[in-house]
This record gives C-alpha cells, sequence and structure tokens, in this order.
C-alpha cells in the first residue's frame, strides 16, 4: 500500500509495485507529427532527409559531409529492385573521402555501428526522438567495405 | 610653463606681432597641437635677452624661420601618413591572397615608416630630429596604423631587433585570419559546435567560423568535473581521454584537429568546412555593418553571426579582497586548463576546500573525496544552504544527498557563509560567520557562472537584468543575423518563460537550434533540453524544465534494487554520456562491468523514483531520481502543460518500478 506524508510545501508519496500496477489514467496530449516546432526523425513528414537528425552524428557535417549526402540519398530515393544499386559510384567517392580522415572515420571491417558513431560523431549529444534502428544501418553501410548497403526498411518510402 | 609665460609676457609687444605670423603658419599647417607655439618663446629664449628697436627684425626673422620649420614638418608628417595608410590598407587588402611569409607583410610598412622615423636596421637612431619617435606614436594615425606604428617606435628605440623577429611579432596571426565569414560563431563551446554542425548540416558546402579565445578546440566540458577524474590513466591529463562506464574510450574534444578546415584554406574550402580561431578574442562588434573586430585589430566581416560566449566564473568578494597569496591559491573551475592545474595541485597538497554547493561543487568534492582514500587527502566542502543541492532538491532529498556526498569522502560545513579569508603560516584560513574557523592548503570556488556580455556595449545588444546574460526572443534572435546561444542567452522558452539555462544538453540544444534558425528555419525553443548529475556510483538523476527548490514538490518513490544505479543505467544503454543515449542508442552486446554496483540500503526509502515540480498546478520541472532512459516521458508531460489531479497517476507513466 502506498503511503505518503508532507514535508512542508513537498509532499512524498511512496509507492510498491502492486500500486503501481493499474494503467494511468493521466491523460496527455496526442502528438501531431507534422509539428513545425519538433525536432524530427531521421525522415521528414515530406519524406527528405533531416541532415540534422542527431541520429547521423556529424556524419552529414563533416569533411565528407557532402559526399555521405550524396550517396545517403541516391540511396534514399532509390527505386531499384536491390535498393541503391546504381549508388555505387557515390558509395564509392564517399569512402574514398573517408579514408582520407582516418582519424574521423575509423576503418575497420565488421565495424559496430556504435564505435564509428562515438568516434567520428564525438558530438555533442542532444535529445532527439529518433527511432534508433535507423542509426545501425546507416554507419556500417557507409563502411561496409564494397558493394550495396543492406536494405533499410525504417528509410524505405 | 612659467618660464615661458614669464618670457611671453616680456615679449608681449614683439609676440603680438610675430605670433599672427604664427596663426597664419598653424592655420595653414592644419595642425593645432600646441606644439608650435611653444616653440617659439623657446627659440627666443635661446636667442638671448630681448633687446633694443633693430632685435625686432631679428626676431621677426627667426620667428619667419621657426614657424616655416614647423609648416614644413607638419606638411610632412601628414604626407607620410597618408602613405603609410594607404600602404597599410593595400597591404591588409592583400593578405587573404598573398602566400604567407612573414618578412613580407612587415616590409611595407617599414618602407612606409621610413620617411617618418628610424627604421631599425638601416639607420638605428640616426633619426631627422629627436622629435620624431615620440610623434608617429602620438599623431592620430589610421586604427590599423597605431598598432604597427607604436611597434615600430618601439623597435626603432631598442635598435637591436632584426627584422624577422618583429614580423614574427605583429602580423603572422593576422595574416590567416579569414577576412570575410559567411558564418560567424563567436565562441567555441558546446552551443558553438552544436551550431556549426548543424550549419553544415542544412547549408550544404557552408563555411563557417569559429572564433574561441581559448587555445583549444570546442570540447565538452561535464567530464571536466566527472570522469575525467576517475580515470586510470596517469597521463589524463595530457590526452584528456576517459573511459566511459560502457569501457568506451573518448576524448573531451567533439572532433580530432582534421575535421576542421585551417583558417588559411577558409576562403577556399571546396565543400565548405567549419574553421576554428583559437586564442582570438572578439573585442568589438559592428551591428551596422556586420563585422566584428579582433583583439589584434583585424576584422572579420559576417552574413550571419553566432554570439555563444558562454561565461566565466564568479568568484567570492572575500577570496578577492583577501590579497594574492589567497588569490594563488583559489581555483575558478570552467576550463581545461582549470582542471590541469587543480588536478596537479590536489597531488601535492592535505587539504583542499571547496566554496559552493550546487552541480560543480558537489561533483569535484566527490571526485576529489575518491582520490582522497588513495592519498589522504582531506576534501571540505561548504555552503550557506542546508545540504547539496540545496537550490534544485527538495529539503528532504538535499539532505539525503549530503549524506551520499560525506560517505563519498568529503567533510560537508554546511550553514557556512565565508566572512573572511587570509593567508598564514602557510595554510589559508577561512572564518565563517558563525565563528567556524577552516584551515585548507587550496580553494575552489564554485559560486556560480557570470555570463559574458562583453559584446552588448558595442553591439547594442539587450542584457536582461534579471537572469543576466544577452535578452533574445524565443527563436534565440537578438537582432537581425545575430543569434545567441548557450549559456549566454536568455532566451523565452514559450512552455516555461523566459529564462537562461546553463546546462550542457541546453547548449546542444540552442546551439543546433541556432545553427538551424542560421540557415532559415525560423524554429522557436522547443524540445526540452536536459541535464544530469552524477555523485558517486550510487546517486544520479536526470532533471528537465524549471528545477527549482523553492517551487512546490510531489515526489513518488520506489525501494532501489542494485540494478538502478547510473553505473547500470549507461552500461545498459551502452552509452557513456547519458544524454547520448536517447539520440544515438546503439545496440551493444552486455558489456562487462568490473564489479556489481553494491546494494542501496537507507533508512528513509529514495533509492529511486519522479520528483515533480509544480507551478501554478502545472507541472514545470521533473527529476528522474536513479530512473533512467525515460526522459522522453517527462519531456510530454512538460510539453503538455496540462493541469494533472493526481500525480501519482502520472507517475505510473514512468514505470519506476521496471528498469
Amino acid at each position: 500500500m502506498s503511503h505518503c506524508k508532507q514535508e512542508g510545501k513537498d509532499r512524498i508519496i511512496f509507492v510498491t509495485k502492486e500500486d503501481h500496477e493499474t494503467p494511468s489514467n493521466a491523460e496527455l496530449i496526442a502528438d501531431d507529427p507534422n509539428d513545425p516546432y519538433e525536432d524530427q526523425g531521421l525522415i521528414l513528414p515530406n519524406g527528405e532527409i533531416n541532415w540534422n537528425c542527431p541520429c547521423l552524428g556529424g556524419m552529414a557535417s563533416g569533411p565528407c559531409g557532402s559526399q555521405f549526402k550524396e550517396a545517403f540519398s541516391c540511396f534514399h530515393y532509390s527505386k531499384e529492385e536491390v535498393k541503391g544499386s546504381e549508388c555505387i559510384d557515390q558509395f564509392r567517392g564517399m569512402q574514398e573521402c573517408m579514408q582520407k580522415f582516418p582519424e574521423l572515420y575509423p576503418q575497420e571491417e565488421d565495424k559496430e555501428s556504435s564505435p564509428e558513431a562515438e568516434s567520428e560523431s564525438g558530438s555533442a549529444p542532444a535529445d532527439d526522438s529518433a527511432s534508433p534502428s535507423q542509426n545501425d544501418s546507416l554507419p556500417s553501410s557507409a563502411v561496409a567495405s564494397e558493394g550495396v548497403p543492406p536494405t533499410d526498411p525504417q528509410s524505405a518510402s | 610653463m612659467l618660464k615661458c609665460r614669464t618670457v611671453w609676457k616680456k615679449l608681449a609687444p614683439l609676440a603680438r606681432a610675430s605670433s599672427t605670423v604664427c596663426r597664419q603658419n598653424v592655420r595653414r599647417a592644419g595642425l593645432n597641437n600646441g606644439r608650435i607655439p611653444t616653440s617659439v618663446p623657446t627659440a627666443h629664449m635661446s636667442s638671448g635677452p630681448a633687446g633694443g628697436g633693430g632685435d625686432n627684425l631679428k626676431y621677426a626673422l627667426l620667428v619667419g624661420l621657426a614657424g616655416i620649420g614647423g609648416l614644413t614638418y607638419a606638411i610632412i608628417t601628414v604626407k607620410g601618413d597618408q602613405k603609410r595608410y594607404e600602404k597599410r590598407i593595400a597591404e591588409i587588402e592583400s593578405r587573404p591572397s598573398k602566400a604567407t611569409t612573414d618578412v613580407q607583410p612587415k616590409a611595407p610598412a617599414v618602407e612606409a615608416s621610413e620617411p617618418e622615423e628610424a627604421v631599425p636596421e638601416p639607420e638605428p637612431e640616426a633619426a631627422p630630429s629627436p622629435e620624431e619617435p615620440s610623434p608617429p606614436a602620438e599623431v592620430a594615425a589610421p586604427g590599423a596604423d597605431v598598432e604597427a606604428v607604436a611597434h615600430d617606435a618601439e623597435v626603432a628605440a631598442s635598435s637591436q631587433t632584426t627584422e624577422p623577429p618583429p614580423a614574427a611579432d605583429s602580423t603572422p596571426a593576422s595574416a590567416k585570419v579569414p577576412s570575410h565569414a559567411p558564418y560567424l560563431l563567436i565562441g567555441g563551446g558546446t552551443a558553438s559546435f552544436a551550431a556549426a554542425r548543424s550549419i553544415r548540416a542544412r547549408d550544404p558546402g557552408a563555411t563557417v567560423l569559429i572564433v574561441t579565445d581559448e587555445p583549444d578546440l570546442p570540447y565538452m566540458r561535464p567530464p571536466l568535473s566527472k570522469e575525467l577524474w576517475f580515470s586510470d590513466d596517469p597521463s589524463v591529463t595530457e590526452t584528456l581521454r576517459f573511459k566511459q562506464w560502457n569501457g568506451k574510450e573518448r576524448s573531451i574534444y567533439f572532433q580530432p584537429p582534421s575535421f576542421y578546415v585551417k583558417p588559411e584554406e577558409f576562403d577556399s574550402a571546396e565543400n565548405g568546412g567549419v574553421a576554428v580561431l583559437t586564442s582570438k578574442k572578439v573585442v568589438h562588434m559592428d551591428v551596422r555593418g556586420n563585422k566584428v573586430k579582433l583583439d589584434d585589430n583585424t576584422e572579420i566581416s559576417y552574413d550571419k553571426c553566432l554570439i555563444a560566449t558562454g561565461g566565466i566564473p564568479r568568484n567570492l568578494q572575500v577570496v578577492e579582497r583577501a590579497g594574492e597569496e589567497v588569490m594563488k591559491r583559489t581555483t575558478l573551475f570552467r576550463k581545461i586548463e582549470d582542471f590541469k592545474s587543480l588536478e596537479k595541485v590536489s597531488r601535492n597538497i592535505n587539504s583542499i576546500t571547496i566554496i559552493g554547493g550546487g552541480f560543480l561543487g558537489s561533483e569535484l568534492a566527490c571526485a576529489l573525496g575518491r582520490r582522497s582514500t588513495e592519498s589522504g587527502l582531506e576534501v571540505i566542502q561548504m555552503f550557506p544552504e542546508k545540504g547539496n543541492m540545496g537550490k534544485v532538491l527538495p529539503e528532504y532529498l538535499s539532505n539525503w544527498t549530503t549524506e551520499k556526498v560525506k560517505r563519498e569522502g568529503v567533510k560537508v560545513i554546511s550553514e557556512a557563509l565565508v566572512k573572511s579569508v587570509k593567508y598564514k603560516d602557510d595554510k589559508l584560513e577561512i572564518h565563517l560567520k558563525d565563528g567556524r574557523l577552516v584551515k585548507t592548503d587550496h580553494i575552489v570556488a564554485a559560486v556560480g557562472l557570470e555570463p559574458n556580455v562583453d559584446l552588448a556595449k558595442s553591439a547594442g545588444l539587450e542584457v536582461d537584468s534579471d537572469f543576466g546574460g544577452y535578452r533574445v526572443n524565443a527563436e534565440l534572435q537578438a537582432r537581425s543575423n545575430i543569434w545567441v546561444a548557450g549559456d549566454a542567452a536568455c532566451f523565452y522558452d514559450i512552455r516555461l518563460g523566459r529564462r537562461r539555462v546553463e546546462h550542457h544538453d541546453h547548449a546542444v540544444v540552442s546551439g543546433r537550434l541556432a545553427g538551424e534558425n542560421m540557415t532559415g528555419a525560423s524554429k522557436p525553443y522547443w524540445h526540452q533540453s536536459m541535464f544530469w548529475s552524477d555523485l558517486g556510483p550510487d546517486v544520479g538523476y536526470e532533471a528537465i524544465g524549471i528545477v527549482d527548490s523553492s517551487l512546490p514538490t510531489v515526489g513518488v518513490f520506489a525501494k532501489a534494487t542494485a540494478k538502478d544505479t547510473p553505473k547500470a543505467a549507461t552500461e545498459k544503454s551502452g552509452t557513456g554520456i547519458r544524454s547520448e543515449s536517447e539520440t544515438e542508442d546503439t545496440a551493444t552486446s552486455a558489456v562487462a562491468s568490473a564489479t556489481p554496483a553494491p546494494a542501496v540500503e537507507h533508512k528513509d526509502d529514495y533509492g529511486k523514483g519522479v520528483i515533480f515540480y509544480v507551478r501554478d498546478k502545472v507541472v514545470v520541472g521533473i527529476i528522474l531520481w536513479n530512473v533512467f532512459n525515460r526522459m522522453p516521458i517527462a519531456r510530454k508531460i512538460i510539453k503538455d502543460g496540462e493541469e494533472h489531479a493526481d500525480l501519482n497517476e502520472v507517475a505510473k507513466l514512468f514505470n519506476i518500478h521496471e528498469d
């Protein structure tokens, strides 16, 4: 059973697990997905890519930013059967650029997205409502040594 | 002076006649510096006492000659100045395109100064007249000249310096400064970096110039009072790398130097980039002309400008009045150099006292307290409130926190008001108003931040009288083309009202927003920033909104288990900095942790829970106490701004009993 006490203007309530089992009757206002004020996720409501998404880390703003944007845009808008298969050149260009900055874009095989996002982005962290899984496939596809990037169900339009 | 007057009186009749000649000369020369009239009586003095009528002619001649001499000199000065001014302007204009050789920029300056004054090498001291070295310094030269002139005058006087070193002193840095930046960011901290990133993401090929008075590239501050102190690496003060709870190491610098474009290549960078000018301070801002002036007198014009100058740590008046010996042993903690020096100092002393019970003071106390177990360092923390974080946490929680801080090895002296500080017998004596005396070796003052509004005057920007900082609107704009972000921005928060926030995540959020608005977004401050603090491994909290202990609060608590600690939270989410865990949630395999966190047991069960801060029946602030990864829910509640009848029901949304 919960009990509570009052210390001056401050109220303290102790609750057990059972006390909180019943669903909350607190009402929250429904979110408007097209709210222009809100921070957007990776894909904007109009279908475009939000280059400023914190989930991208610093990929779109670094020295290889323009190559990254080209490659990823091509992939995003690709309507081929194997998505992004026509974007080999852009990805190659991006990879070449990244090889010039090994400090920023560490070149490792079997890279997990996290170390790359960490060391490359080294970013000022920020809150965001972006769906986290989108981050995983991007950097790993970016650093994939060759070939077509894996399909990303999230970014499929 | 008197001599002149008496002589003048004697020669009054003659003087009257000659003075008209003089006045005409002066008018023609256009110089009225009073030197010419005084040279006249001197000439008279040296020629002997006044004589009879025949001497009148002599005097008239002398006066005439002196007048002509003065006139000639004046004309030469003005002409020379003009020449030098033109040469200097030409030189400044040609600088960005010139390949930088240090000697070259100096050469025109030297040439221009030849007619005027002694050139260092060829003709030292063989100056035309004894008056010349001083006039160049005094004559009103155009701004850019003054520095070179004064410098030249010094060089002439010393006459032993060779050309290259003076050249190296006066011009090299300015040769690298771009003259125009489409995006100019003043200040090189977190807000500035976040804005740079935002601009680059949204404006393809943008060139962004960051100007900072620190010698370091942009870095993050939280580890300076937290993780860096827990590092096992003895060279941490050099590497500035820290190991996060998940085992991954990273540097406090946002990006390594290779990320940035060099200032010399700023104009020519193909795809744009971010360049950082370090150790340069912006001292003047010309809003009408859209340009700023640096402390070395170079000017940079801009299209859009961000002011992210942060602040300077406040000091205690009693410490400032206490004299040099005390000031030498006092640290105001904010920058990398402060961390380095405090780290070094803390190894060599027996006792250290931290004055201030807020975030910084408590974090430093805990960090040093932890060290004290190995080194035997006595760590004292004193503050006027009743408990740690007394201005943030409700009293019961503040007291609880204070007990935790004491457990970290800190001697906490609460309700302590410092009356005076003295240096005696190689110790600092801190006298408190209630009579207590504390003897210590070093003081760290963590008593707040003074926002840096140095540019407000020259730029004509408004400063807020309640919160300090530049007053900006909800879109962080001060004037057209000028935005302010970070600690220095007093902005209008649509939900919570006008405020100024001094937290890391706010710097990120506001910097990003400013960058977006600088590239045309016109978005108000809407995404609420959060902050966090850890006080040892057992107590950690995340907070959002207005968290002021003077507001009524409602706290809902559950019993904590060993899994509810900050360490466990970051291990689980795989990130080091907690605000990152929401955005860059990266799936990692479970990370090996050294030892499980000790079970949390206390009499008052404030192990974990959520605390609501209420203003006019609306929740304006929330603290998640040892409850992690639920910030989006808290943010939503604040954003809604609804009146909730039963906050326990709202607390249910957080699932505090779950992990």
